[in-house]
């Protein structure tokens, strides 16, 4: 175990294909479980927006985007209603994905940093939303990169050293694999451990790129946090570091208010004339900064149809005659680099056909760090001569490996079943849904150590194709938008969800019937096959029946 | 060229402590290093704000380079030499950046 990489006083120094290969298993394996969970929560974020709105079914489907123009003067009238005395509020309009709109302002005196309140509104009357509480397709999206029950902070700082564990796991398993692409058209089905080592490397680098990709501009989309240094030599005081982040965040701090009180111009006007500039549905956000007072500016951001960075990019008006006072339409290329990193990593800018990609691809990472983590156990097993002789390390991830894998399928879809099952009055709503998330997921793992691991694969993964399959009949029991509804109403966005998880549902019914077929097969020594043909031990690798499935996705 | 009491420590210790000394040049070191060639990219005659987000972005590719060095080269003492080296050749640029 790893023994090559500790070679202090050995004579003879292991290979680099030998280290790095080491490298690459223990950073793997370390961090896999969470890579894991990163990975899937993240892969199902590229449906973020559709995920939210299935789990509000109050709202209507959207089936044509509102005229964002008058959606902005709407949501500007609630908020001089809700929040007067606030020195900026920033709105956040509904695009072709997401039928709601929401807003975030400062408290009056909140200070430069704290102090925000934030809700979501119905674009079509501009009321507070009047759906059932719920974070929605948001959940998924905020724990992949800052998990959940601790600190913001904290859970974003241990995303990146898992992201830096991925960075040094791809790139060690690059150099590992020396005929890396010849490695990729090999497939041994049924081989038990060739057999997962070709559907690791398949699926690896099949999307090798996109992996890559993603990790490092996961890691770049925090860097400020990860790696303030630089900034910190650069820029002593407050004013320079401003000129740095308006060449990343569109957000800009609002400046002095003149005390006298004046009237807010044509809110629609001013998105009507960005609209102008940057096409049709491209208005993200409008950003208000003391409303009602003379000295009020009004910004218009560009949305991301049709452009892949994100790179800030804004009118700035003057609020009260409604005049262009600045312009941004570019930033200086290390900065667009970054926004395109930015863009890459969100995929916003990806029209269906695309996002489906994003989704395949990310799926496959997904498969990426499941296959390498079965493959670490298989290995260990396949090299004992009986069952008996399995470490307390080796059984220790074979069973985290079932809950950490199976119940995270399992932990998603109770989430979904949640949002419809729990009381709408529930108070705290929303942290319910969630607990139960977690609720559920706790209890796949302790599942994992309390049956026999084959046995505990096979029971997790019909649990989650039972759960996933069912859904459109839970939906249809508790809402008024059954699946075949939806599909007559042409509503892709509520249908699309349903149909996705029954798919996603129907594969994991077909990897617990492999699983659950498993026979472990005889043990076939490679020199003298007459000499001793032991059976192989009764309990190994449980779920080496998945090899052919996730080989052949 | 090891003193007599070192002869005398078992192979095995060798080993983990040399395991241990790794990880701690790829966890520690890799990111005194990423965070040296940060502040130093200042030191290019480029626009300032430009620079604090090339060396940004560029660290986590430094900080990948510097764990792979760490876990390639033959032992940890190798590992260790290459860090301080390119630290030493990043340090004059990066400490004339943090001064001014």
């Amino acid at each position: 175990m790893g023994v090559a990489v500790m070679s202090q006083t050995q004579e003879k120094a292991p290979g680099i294909r030998q280290t790095m290969s080491d490298l690459h298993i223990w950073t793997g394996v370390l961090a896999g479980w969470l890579l894991y969970a990163m990975f899937l929560t993240g892969t199902v974020s590229y449906f973020r927006d559709e995920i939210s709105q299935w789990l509000r079914p109050e709202l209507p489907a959207q089936l044509q985007l509102p005229d964002l123009a008058e959606v902005g003067e709407r949501l500007t009238a609630t908020m001089a209603e809700r929040a007067p005395n606030s020195p900026q509020w920033t709105i956040t309009l509904p695009t072709e994905r997401s039928n709601v709109a929401g807003a975030f302002w400062r408290e009056p005196g909140g200070g430069r940093r704290g102090g925000f309140k934030s809700a979501t509104f119905d674009p079509r009357t501009g009321e507070e939303l009047q759906a059932r509480e719920t974070l929605g397709g948001d959940f998924f999206y905020r724990f992949h990169f800052q998990f959940h029950y601790m600190s913001v902070r904290w859970g974003r700082w241990l995303a990146g050293l898992c992201a830096m564990f991925m960075m040094v796991a791809i790139v060690s398993g690059v150099i590992t694999h020396k005929k890396i692409f010849t490695d990729f058209f090999t497939f041994r089905p049924r081989k038990g451990q060739r057999s997962w080592l070709d559907a690791h490397v398949a699926v690896s680098v099949l999307a090798l790129p996109f992996h890559f990709m993603i990790t490092y501009s996961g890691l770049v989309l925090f860097m400020s946090m990860y790696m303030p240094w630089g900034e910190q030599a650069a820029f002593k005081d407050r004013q320079h570091r401003q000129a740095m982040t308006e060449q990343t965040s569109a957000f800009l701090q609002p400046g002095e208010a003149s005390g006298e009180p004046a009237e807010l111009a044509s809110i629609a006007g001013m998105v009507r004339e960005a609209q102008q500039r940057w096409g049709n549905n491209n208005v993200s956000q409008i950003i208000i900064s003391h409303p009602g007072d003379a000295a009020s500016t009004v910004e218009v951001v560009r949305g991301n149809v049709a452009r892949t960075s994100m790179g800030p990019q804004f009118l700035l008006f003057n609020g009260t005659t409604g005049e262009i006072v600045k312009s941004r339409d570019s930033v200086g290329p290390a900065a667009e680099t970054r926004g395109v990193l930015y863009g890459l990593h969100l995929g916003r800018f990806a029209e269906v056909w695309l996002r489906w990609l994003y989704f395949l691809a990310s799926l496959g990472g997904s498969a990426m760090v499941a296959t390498g983590l079965v493959l670490w156990t298989v290995k260990r097993r396949s090299r004992l001569k009986d069952a008996s002789q399995a470490s307390f390390g080796l059984k220790l991830v074979e069973q985290v490996n079932v809950g950490a894998v199976a119940g995270l399928s399992v932990a998603m879809a109770a989430f979904m079943w949640a949002n419809r099952l729990l009381p709408l009055g529930l108070t705290q709503r929303s942290d319910w849904e969630i607990h139960v998330f977690f609720v559920a997921w706790a209890a796949c793992l302790l599942h994992g150590f309390l049956r026999p691991t084959q046995r505990a694969w096979v029971e997790q993964l019909w649990l989650g194709a039972g759960l996933m399959i069912l859904l459109p009949v839970l939906n249809a029991f508790t809402t008024s938008r059954p699946l075949f509804h939806s599909l007559m109403e042409g509503d892709w966005i509520f249908a699309g969800v349903e149909l996705t998880t029954v798919a996603l549902g129907v594969t994991h019914a077909v990897l617990a019937i492999r699983t659950a077929r498993y026979q472990p097969q005889v043990r076939q020594p490679r020199k003298n096959k007459a000499a001793s043909v032991a059976a192989r031990p009764a309990v190994a690798e449980p779920v080496a029946a998945m090899q052919d499935v996730a080989g052949a996705s | 060229m090891r003193a007599q009491w070192l002869e005398r420590v078992p192979a095995t210790w060798w080993m983990w402590a040399g395991l241990f000394s790794r990880i701690t040049a790829a966890l520690v070191g890799g990111y005194v290093v990423a965070a040296l060639s940060a502040v130093a990219t200042l030191a290019l005659p480029i626009d300032k704000v430009q620079a604090v987000l090339t060396g940004s972005q560029l660290s986590f590719l430094v900080y990948t380079a510097a764990v792979i060095w760490v876990f390639a080269v033959r032992n940890a003492w190798r590992a260790w030499a290459g860090l301080v080296i390119v630290s030493l050749a990043l340090l004059p640029a990066a400490a004339w950046v943090w001064q001014s």
